[in-house]
C-alpha cells in the first residue's frame, strides 16, 4: 500500500523548544549560496526552495549563527546535547558520549571572542561510528572483544574533522564490526528507528543514521562495506553518502572487508553530507589505497535555489536499474522510486531503464569476498596484545576462549564462512570465482555509466522493519543488501536521499532513493541530489520522535 | 624513475609513546603455557672468520663406502633481512638488540584500524637482488596474506608474496674453496619474494610464560629459495656464503648470521643411486654459521644413509629438525609438516607492485661489480685462485685491493701485503679493513717505496704497522724517522772503515781464516746505520775491504 500523503512535520513538534534548531529553521536558507570558506553570512531572504519541505544545511546555519554572533558554540552544543539526552533513552544510538563537548565548544567561543578564524566545521557536532578510532574515547567496534579498548590514535577522518573545528559528540552504535543490516548485532545495545522505535534503524551504521535523523548531532560518520551507510540512511530518512573507494582514508577504520570498506557521511541535507565529505576526503599517506586525487569543494557548484529555473537538470541522462524493481522489492518502495524518477524527469532529466544483467550476482559474490577478507582482518583480535583476554593455561585455549567469548554469533559465522571460502581446495570455487564476478559487475557498471550520467535505484527493497523480524533469518537479512552491495564491488560513489514515504509507524516510514555515479564523480551526484532535494515538494524528513 | 604504485616512506608518526604505553599496559608478558613450542635456542658463534675453515667431519671408512651408493638432494630457503632505515610497512626503525617493544607503532603492532604502507626501498632491494641472481623479474606482482595464529605475529597473518614472486628462475655461480678441490658450480634460484618478519618470543626460565617482543615485527625480508641443486654440506655452505657475499656487495643486508640477518633453512633428502623417486624430505633449522650448515648437512646425510642401509628407511619422516651445536647433532623439532593451510589471498590493503622498464634499467645500471665478476677479473690479472677467493670474499677488502691497484700498486705485491700482514693485523685487532688507518693509496706508496729501493722490506713492514695503527703517509714517516736507505757507496764505505778500525781483533781473526766473521761485521754496520744500509751494497763493499790485504 502506498502512503504518499505526508504532513509537513515542523520542528515545533519536538517536545522541547530547541533554540538553535529553531534559529536554523527561521533563517530559511538553503545551502546553495555560500561556499564553505565564505565568511559573509549567506542571504537570509526567503527563496522558493525554502518552503517547509526542503532540507537546509545545519552546518552552514551553525556557521552563520556563530559568525553573526547570533549564537555561541556553547549554546549550539548545549542544545544538541539536551536533545541527545532527551531522545537517547528511546533510541540508544550512542555507545559513548563525549564529556568534552562543552569544553571544545568553549574553545571555539574563545576564538570567536578573540576574532580568530574558526574552521568550516567549527561548532558542528559530529557523531562517529564506533568502528572508527578515536584517541580520547573508547572504540569497541560494537564488539565485546574490544570492550573498553582505547586506541592510541585518531582515525584520519576524525583527525580531519577535528582539525576543521568539528566536535566529536560521541561514538555511535553499530552491528559488531559493521557486520549486519539492523544494528541488532551490536554486543551492547539495540538502536531504534526514530520514525518508529519498534523498528530497526538499519545497519550497520544504524547509530549514526538514527542520531542524525533525531537531530542528536548535525552530521555523522559511518562506514559502508555493503550498504552500511546507505541502507540506514534510507530507513531513517536522512542523506547517506558512500564515497568512491579510495576517496576517504580508511586509516583508523577497523577493517571488515578492506577492498570494500569506505568511511561515509550522514547529514540531514545533501549539502551537509557534501561538506562533511569535503572535510574528510583526500590522500592520506597512512592508507596506501587512498587516492591522490585532490578533493574538490563538493558543494561549491550548487546552483542557488533561485537560479534553478524550470529545468535545472536539463539533459542529464538517468538510468533506472531495471533489476532493482523486480520481484522481492516492496511495492511501496517501487512506486516511491518511480515517482522520484518522474520528479527527475520534471527537472529536465531523461530517465531510461537500464539493465545490469550481473546485478543479482552481486549478493553471493559480496558475501564470499566480504567474509573472506573479514576472516583475515579479524585474526588480529586474539587477546594477546589488547582487548578482552580469556584466562587460559595454554596458547590454543587463550586464542579459542578469547575469540569465543569476544565475538558475537554473526561475526563468528562470517569468519567461518570466509575461512571456508579461502581454504585449500575451495579457493577457486569461491574466492576466485567471486573475484571474477566482481570484475564482470565492475565492467557492467562502467558500460551503464558510459551511457548515463547517473544510475538510480531504491536504497533498500523495503522500508524499516520491526526489531527482531529478521534477526534469526540471516538469508532474509542478507537479501536486503541487494540494492547496495554491487556499488561496493564496483567501488563507485552513491548517494542515498529520502524521496518519499510508505505507510508504517506513527508517521509513515521514509524511503531512500539511491543515485550511483562514476568513480570520483561525487560532485555531480551531490549537485543532482541537492537539486532533487530542494525541489521535492510536500515531504519533510524530520521524525516524530 | 620508478612508477611504482605505492607511496614513499612514511614519516614517523608521533604515536610511539602512547602505543608503547598501551602495549606495556598489558600483555608484554602473558601468562600461558606454550604448547609444542621449543623454538630455536640460539647458539651463538662469535666472529665467523671471513675465510671458510670447515673442520673435517669424522667419518669412519665403512660409512665412506656406504655414502658412495647414495645421492643427496639439498635445497635451501634463505631469509635475508634488509637493512632499510625503516620497517617494510611502517616508519619504525629497526636496530638489532634494542630493548623489547621500543620500536613499535600501531601498524607493526597490528592495532585495529592500522594499515600497511609499503617502504619503496624494499622493492628496490628485491629488484637489486633479483637482478644479481640473474632472475626474471615480475613487472606486475602483488602482496598476499599468509594466515596463521602465533603470538609473535600481531595481525594473525604475514604479508608475503605467494603465487607471483617479484623475481624467479635465476642462478648463482660460485667457486668452491681450493682446499675442497676447487671448481665452479652453478646453483639454480627458484624464486625471490618480499615479506615481513615476525616478532620474537622470549621464553621464561621456568617455562611458565612467554613474552612477546615486537621490535622485529614488520622488518622487511627477502626469501630466496634455491633449486635442489646442492649435493653435500660444502656446496650448501658455499651457496650460503656466496649469497651473503652478494647481499653485502649489493648493500641490501648486513648478512650477519649470528644476528639472524641471514637465516638458512635446509631441505635435504637422500636416495639410493639409480632410484628415480626422491627420498623423504627433512628440514633443518637453527643454522647460525656456514660451518654449521656444512656439518649439519653432513651429519644428516650420515644419519639418513645409515638408516637406509640398515633397512630402517621408514624412520626417516617428513619433519623439521634442529641443529644442536653442542652435541653436533640434528634432533626432531616437530613432525608432520606441510599440511597447514595458510589460506593465502591477495593483500587488499596494498596496491599491486608495478615495475617499469625504466626503473629496472636504472637499478641494473647502478649494480656494483658482483663477486663472480670480480673473481673472474682477478683471475685474469694472474692471481692464484687462493688469492682470488680471499680478496673477493669481502667486498671491503676487494674495494681496498682495487683502490690500491688503481693507485699503481703491483697486483701480486698488493695481494700479498693484504693477505699477509694486513689480514693478520685485522684479525688480531678485530677490525675490518675500512677501520684500519692505512689507506689504499699509502699501501701503493709503500709498495713503490720498497720496490724503488727507498726503504728496505724490513723497514717497510715496520712502517706498515704504524700506518695501520696511527695513519699518516709513507713519505712523512720515512722522513720523520730518517729511514731512507743508504745507497751511497762512499757513505757505506766510510762506515765500514770505521767498523773495521774499531774491531781490529776480529779483523785479524777474519784474515787469519775465520771468514764466518763477515756476518759479525755486517751486523755491526747495520747497527751503526740503524738498518738503513742497502744490504747488497754493504756486503759487496765489506767483502772487498775484508779481503783487501793492503789495508
Amino acid at each position: 500500500m502506498l502512503s504518499t500523503i505526508q504532513f509537513p512535520r515542523s520542528l515545533s513538534r519536538f517536545p522541547l523548544p530547541l533554540r538553535p534548531l529553531q534559529a536554523l529553521s527561521s533563517s530559511h536558507r538553503s545551502a546553495t549560496t555560500s561556499a564553505l570558506t565564505d565568511q559573509s553570512p549567506p542571504s537570509t531572504s526567503p527563496s522558493p526552495s525554502s518552503s517547509s519541505s526542503s532540507s537546509s544545511s545545519q552546518i552552514l546555519s551553525i556557521r552563520h549563527s556563530l559568525l553573526s554572533r547570533e549564537l555561541t558554540a556553547t549554546q549550539v552544543a548545549e542544545s544538541y546535547l539536551s536533545r541527545l539526552r532527551l531522545v537517547e533513552p528511546h533510541l540508544n544510538s550512542f555507545l559513548h558520549v563525549s564529556d568534552s563537548v562543552l569544553r571544545e565548544a568553549q574553545e571555539i567561543d574563545d576564538k570567536l571572542s578573540r576574532n580568530e578564524d574558526i574552521g568550516p566545521l567549527a561548532g558542528v557536532l559530529v557523531g562517529v561510528k564506533d568502528n572508527i578510532c578515536t584517541a580520547d574515547m573508547p572504540s569497541t567496534g560494537g564488539s565485546r572483544i574490544l570492550e573498553n579498548y582505547r586506541p592510541p590514535f585518531d582515525a584520519t577522518a576524525v583527525k580531519r574533522v577535528k582539525a576543521l573545528g568539528g566536535i566529536v559528540v560521541g561514538k555511535t552504535n553499530l552491528d559488531e564490526f559493521g557486520m549486519g543490516s539492523t544494528t541488532e548485532g551490536s554486543a551492547y545495545k539495540v538502536t531504534s528507528n526514530p520514525w518508529d522505535i519498534s523498528r530497526v534503524p538499519g545497519g550497520s551504521s544504524g547509530g549514526s543514521a538514527a542520531a542524525v535523523s533525531a537531530r542528536q548531532c548535525a552530521v555523522s560518520l559511518g562506514s559502508d562495506t555493503g550498504g552500511s551507510v546507505r541502507q540506514p540512511a534510507s530507513f531513517c530518512g536522512v542523506v547517506g553518502l558512500k564515497p568512491t573507494y579510495g576517496r576517504v582514508s580508511r586509516y583508523g577504520l577497523m577493517a571488515y572487508a578492506s577492498s570494500l570498506d569506505v568511511i561515509g557521511c550522514f547529514g540531514s541535507s545533501v549539502a551537509d553530507a557534501g561538506i562533511l565529505l569535503g572535510a574528510i576526503s583526500g590522500h592520506d599517506r597512512l592508507d596506501a589505497t587512498s587516492s591522490d586525487r585532490g578533493a574538490p569543494d563538493f558543494t561549491a557548484h550548487f546552483p542557488p535555489a533561485d537560479a534553478f529555473g524550470a529545468k535545472p537538470l536539463q539533459g542529464l541522462r538517468v538510468g533506472l536499474i531495471r533489476e532493482t524493481l523486480d520481484s522481492g522489492v516492496d511495492h511501496g518502495v517501487t512506486s516511491t522510486v518511480q515517482r522520484a524518477a518522474s520528479h527527475l524527469e520534471e527537472l529536465g532529466c531523461t530517465v531510461k531503464e537500464v539493465s545490469l544483467p550481473s546485478f543479482s550476482l552481486g549478493l553471493p559474490a559480496y558475501y564470499i569476498l566480504a567474509s573472506s577478507e573479514s576472516s583475515s582482518n579479524l585474526s588480529r583480535y586474539d587477546g594477546v596484545r589488547y582487548g578482552s583476554q580469556a584466562a587460559a593455561e595454554e596458547l590454543n585455549s587463550l586464542y579459542g576462549d578469547s575469540r569465543a567469548r569476544g565475538f558475537g554469533a554473526e561475526v563468528k559465522m562470517r569468519i567461518l564462512m570466509g575461512t571456508y571460502a579461502l581454504s585449500a581446495g575451495y579457493y577457486n570455487a569461491y574466492y576466485k570465482r567471486a573475484q571474477q564476478v566482481r570484475t564482470v559487475i565492475r565492467k557492467s557498471f562502467k558500460a551503464a555509466l558510459d551511457e548515463n550520467d547517473i544510475l538510480i535505484s531504491p536504497a533498500a527493497p523495503s522500508a524499516a522493519y520491526k526489531i527482531g523480524e529478521k534477526k534469526n533469518d540471516p538469508l532474509a537479512m542478507y537479501a536486503g543488501d541487494i540494492m547496495t552491495v554491487n556499488v561496493n564491488l564496483a567501488g563507485l560513489p552513491a548517494l542515498v536521499l529520502p524521496c518519499g514515504f510508505v505507510e508504517g509507524g506513527p508517521a509513515g516510514l521514509p524511503v531512500g532513493l539511491q543515485m550511483i555515479g562514476a568513480a570520483f564523480d561525487e560532485e555531480k551526484l551531490l549537485k543532482v541530489g541537492h537539486i532533487f532535494e530542494q525541489t521535492l515538494q510536500g515531504h519533510r524528513f524530520v521524525p516524530p520522535l | 624513475m620508478a612508477s611504482l604504485l605505492f607511496r614513499g616512506i612514511l614519516i614517523h608518526p608521533p604515536l610511539l609513546n602512547s602505543s608503547n604505553a598501551l602495549f606495556s599496559r598489558k600483555a608484554c608478558a602473558y601468562y600461558c603455557r606454550m604448547r609444542t613450542i621449543t623454538r630455536a635456542q640460539v647458539a651463538t658463534q662469535v666472529n665467523q672468520p671471513p675465510q671458510l675453515k670447515y673442520p673435517p667431519n669424522a667419518r669412519n671408512n665403512g660409512l665412506e663406502i656406504l655414502l658412495k651408493d647414495y645421492e643427496t638432494i639439498i635445497g635451501i630457503e634463505t631469509h635475508v633481512q634488509l637493512s632499510t632505515l625503516t620497517k617494510a610497512f611502517c616508519s619504525c626503525p629497526y636496530n638489532y638488540g634494542s630493548p623489547p617493544n621500543t620500536s613499535v607503532c600501531p601498524v607493526c603492532m597490528g592495532l585495529p584500524g592500522a594499515l600497511p604502507v609499503l617502504n619503496s626501498k624494499v622493492i628496490e632491494a628485491a629488484v637489486r637482488l633479483g637482478l644479481a641472481l640473474n632472475c626474471e623479474l615480475s613487472f606486475n606482482s602483488k602482496f598476499d596474506r599468509k594466515q596463521y595464529f602465533y603470538p609473535d605475529l600481531p595481525k594473525g597473518y604475514q604479508i608475503s608474496q605467494f603465487d607471483i614472486p617479484i623475481a624467479r628462475a635465476g642462478y648463482i655461480d660460485l667457486d668452491l674453496p681450493v682446499e675442497f678441490g676447487g671448481g665452479q658450480r652453478r646453483f639454480g634460484i627458484t624464486r625471490v619474494h618480499m615479506e615481513e618478519d615476525a616478532g620474537k618470543l622470549l621464553h621464561s626460565g621456568n617455562g611458565n610464560y612467554s613474552q612477546v617482543d615486537l621490535n622485529r615485527a614488520g622488518v622487511p625480508l627477502l626469501e630466496v629459495v634455491s633449486e635442489p641443486d646442492m649435493r653435500n654440506g660444502i656446496e650448501a655452505a658455499e651457496y650460503a656464503a656466496e649469497l651473503q657475499r652478494l647481499v653485502r656487495y649489493l648493500g641490501v643486508s648486513n648478512g650477519n648470521m649470528q644476528e639472524g640477518s641471514l637465516r638458512c633453512d635446509v631441505n635435504i633428502s637422500v636416495r639410493p643411486l639409480g632410484q628415480s623417486q626422491f627420498g623423504t624430505k627433512v628440514e633443518i633449522k637453527n643454522l647460525n654459521s656456514f660451518s654449521s650448515v656444512n656439518r649439519a648437512i653432513d651429519y644428516e646425510i650420515s644419519r639418513q644413509v645409515l638408516l637406509l642401509s640398515q633397512g630402517q628407511g621408514d624412520q626417516i619422516v617428513q619433519e623439521t629438525r634442529l641443529w644442536e651445536e653442542g652435541s653436533q647433532k640434528t634432533v626432531t623439532m616437530r613432525k608432520k609438516e606441510g599440511l597447514s593451510d595458510y589460506r593465502y589471498f591477495p593483500e587488499p590493503d596494498l596496491p599491486e607492485v608495478v615495475l617499469t622498464e625504466g626503473y629496472v634499467n636504472k637499478i641494473r645500471g647502478s649494480l656494483p661489480e658482483l663477486p663472480e665478476m670480480k673473481r673472474r677479473r682477478y683471475e685474469g690479472m694472474g692471481l692464484s685462485m687462493q688469492d682470488v677467493l680471499f680478496l673477493a670474499n669481502d667486498v671491503k677488502v676487494a674495494d681496498f685491493f682495487d683502490a690500491a691497484i688503481a693507485k699503481g700498486a703491483e697486483v701480486k705485491l698488493a695481494a700479498n701485503w693484504i693477505m699477509g700482514d694486513i689480514a693478520a693485523h685485522m684479525k688480531n685487532e678485530k677490525l675490518s679493513i675500512d677501520e684500519i688507518k692505512l689507506t689504499p693509496h699509502e699501501l701503493a706508496e709503500l709498495i713503490a717505496a720498497i720496490k724503488g729501493g727507498t726503504i728496505s722490506g724490513k723497514i717497510g713492514k715496520e712502517i706498515l704497522f704504524e700506518l695501520m695503527a696511527k695513519g699518516g703517509t709513507v713519505k712523512k714517516l720515512i722522513e720523520e724517522k730518517d729511514l731512507v736507505q743508504i745507497t751511497d757507496p762512499t757513505e757505506i764505505e766510510k762506515i765500514i772503515d770505521k767498523v773495521l778500525l774499531d774491531n781490529p781483533k776480529q779483523l785479524e781473526q777474519y784474515r787469519g781464516g775465520k771468514t764466518k766473521l763477515q756476518g759479525y761485521f755486517a751486523g755491526q754496520v747495520m747497527k751503526a746505520t740503524k738498518g738503513k744500509a742497502n744490504p747488497g751494497l754493504l756486503n759487496k763493499i765489506l767483502l772487498e775491504k775484508l779481503n783487501a790485504k793492503s789495508s
